[in-house]
């Protein structure tokens, strides 16, 4: 099974979905300003990514060519709605705090990409490791910026303080940048800019 | 001179390739060719090829130059300030400039050694020559922040801009956006704090133990941050002394503000230095003061309470915040400007209109002439590839013309 291997492990890094395929960069901009909506955000991607390649997996001999996209968008928003309420129900801060970008995984990229590239096209069991290995890529990235942009935005990491109080009499200062969208893209920026230069096939002529 | 000649060459075999020092290779190249003129150029000797000295070290060299005015009336200014607010009567002339000194000197310090570390430490990875970019920027980016700019942030800024700003596009030359004005809107946008406000544009502290300090929380608004503040069609703006400024103090520059950009006088002089030797355009900084001008007179037309900033005549728009000093060294930096001649004035009256709409209609911001450059470096490339192609389409209509009739 070195194939089912390399399904789960190719998107952590050298297929990264938000590294190297480019994909779902909006809501990485949107969700990391604090990491405790990132992990929460991370997770239901990973929830919905996995479960709805499977069901789509499953029933891809079935789908008219012709809706399939259709179709892909009603498993999708199933999932999406049963996350959304779950949130509500059990977290409901967090899911305040991610306000509507629940409801727009429905729109990202990375979901679509993956049913289109992978599920259509594979058995079940390959779809749900890709669809798993697909939401931890895209999860690790998350909570990588969502690190940088909570420490050296609110100097907190998951609400509690971490930068100690005579940093801040000695003059130090949150840096106000890192909580508006154009820093987390510098951030991934960044992120891309180490991933590349360790992995040099990667690189651009 | 001619000992110094004589040292470079003494010491070259050094930095060639296989020298002890060869890692640092860069770093001689660019002090020599800083003091002499390049020892290898494009075309040998005897060549038809014709040579002008004024290369990029040179050009840098006559802003900085064309800079001294308004850095030396910073330092008075930054005293003056400073005096006045401790309610002196009497101004020592030279106490003011070593205070006013004092206190740049740590800022210019830090960001030139931030600055140019980042340049040869990336030359020298990239196995290139230093490029001389900073030179201009390292002395521009003390002078349009408040005098007591904390350093630690003024090096973070300065980190920030040299590497993304300019370095990741490939360096001088290749930069979008201003490398100066991406430092101050960095430190504008993450450390409002300290970059706004009327806490931080009047010099507080001792710097080296110098002089005497102020207290805590002391406040002092500049005219723009006080107009920001006011209602009503009546603008009342006043100095630290609490006495009304006037368009010709606001032109001499007496005025609280950034380090080296409240007068407008000095502002002119580097700016007739500037068009005399031909290094900036002057149909950018025309276009720039038309553009405030005529947006100052459009809003000063149809001023509303709920603006107050639409009550200055169009004239105190020009002299007031760093309106002059963005007209004449930023938006004139060759690199980020439009390159074509039409596309000049385009560039530049656009700048002068959104720094007045910015500083007149959005009352978070009380000035906008950085914004207005920033957001302008982004569409030069634009505005140039649509007057080019205007002019592509318009040769064509002749020629297409001139073969039907024949």
């Amino acid at each position: 099974m070195a194939n089912n291997k390399s399904v789960f492990f190719n998107p952590l890094s050298k297929d990264n979905p938000v590294l190297v395929q480019i994909l779902g960069i909006c809501s990485v901009l949107a969700v990391t300003v604090k990491l405790e909506p990132a992990v929460v955000m991370g997770l239901s991607v990973i929830a919905v990514l996995a479960f709805s390649n499977v069901i789509i997996s499953l029933i891809r001999n079935t789908i008219p060519t012709n809706i399939r996209i259709i179709v892909q968008l009603v498993v999708v928003a199933g999932l999406v709605v049963i996350v959304s309420e779950l949130l509500k129900a059990y977290a409901y801060d967090v899911s305040k705090q991610l306000s509507v970008f629940i409801g727009l995984i429905i729109t990202n990229c990375i979901l679509m990409g993956r049913l289109e590239a992978f599920a259509m096209a594979n058995r079940p069991w390959p779809s749900f490791l890709d669809g798993v290995g697909n939401g931890i890529g895209y999860t690790i990235i998350l909570v990588i910026v969502a690190f940088f942009r909570e420490l050296l935005g609110s100097g907190t990491l998951f609400g509690f303080q971490v930068v100690p109080q005579c940093f801040y009499e000695a003059g130090y200062a949150n840096n106000g940048l890192m909580i508006l969208p154009p820093m987390a893209l510098i951030v991934v920026a960044c992120i891309i800019w180490v991933h590349r230069s360790f992995n040099k096939d990667l690189q651009d002529k | 001179m001619a000992s110094l000649r004589n040292y470079l060459d003494k010491i070259r075999p050094n930095f060639e390739p296989g020298g002890k020092l060869h890692a640092l290779h860069s770093v001689y190249d660019g002090f020599e060719t800083f003091l002499y003129t390049p020892r290898t150029t494009s075309a040998p000797a005897g060549a038809v090829h014709i040579h002008d000295s004024i290369d990029s070290k040179r050009t840098m060299i006559i802003v900085v130059l064309a800079l001294l005015p308004c850095f030396l009336f910073g330092m008075y200014n930054t005293g003056y300030q400073h005096w006045l607010a401790l309610g002196a009567t009497s101004f020592p002339f030279w106490e003011l400039m070593i205070y006013g000194f004092l206190t740049i000197l740590p800022r210019v310090a830090v960001a030139y050694i931030v600055g140019l570390g980042i340049e040869f430490t990336f030359a020298q990875i990239k196995h290139e020559e230093i490029q001389e970019g900073f030179l201009v920027t390292g002395i521009i980016v003390p002078m349009i922040c408040p005098a007591e700019v904390p350093l630690w942030m003024l090096a973070v800024a300065v980190a920030f801009a040299v590497i993304f700003a300019k370095e990741v596009f490939g360096g001088t030359g290749y930069n979008v956006l201003n490398i100066a004005l991406v430092t101050r809107a960095f430190l504008f946008f993450a450390y409002p704090a300290q970059m706004s406000g009327d806490k931080v544009y009047v010099a507080t502290g001792t710097p080296f133990g110098y002089g005497t300090a102020l207290p805590d929380g002391f406040t002092g608004a500049t005219p723009l941050g006080q107009i920001a503040t006011q209602s009503g069609p009546s603008l009342e703006l006043l100095g630290l002394d609490g006495k009304i400024i006037d368009t010709w103090q606001a032109f001499l520059g007496l005025i609280p503000g950034s380090f080296g950009e409240t007068s407008t006088l000095c502002i002119l002089i580097g700016a007739i230095l500037l068009l005399a030797t031909g290094i900036a355009s002057w149909r950018v900084m025309l276009s720039v003061f038309a553009g405030g001008l005529f947006m100052g007179w459009i809003a000063n037309t149809f001023a509303s309470p709920v603006y107050p900033a639409s009550y200055l005549n169009p004239l105190d728009q020009l002299l007031l915040g760093g309106f002059a000093f963005a007209a004449v060294f930023m938006a004139t930096d060759p690199v980020t400007a439009a390159r074509t001649t039409t596309g000049k004035y385009i560039y530049g009256f656009l700048i002068g209109v959104i720094a007045v709409i910015i500083r007149t209609y959005n009352n978070g911001y009380p000035e906008g002439a950085m914004l207005a450059v920033l957001l302008m470096n982004c569409f030069a490339p634009l505005i140039d590839y649509c007057v080019v192609q205007a002019n592509m389409r318009r040769r064509q209509a002749r020629l297409t013309s001139k073969t039907a009739r024949q």
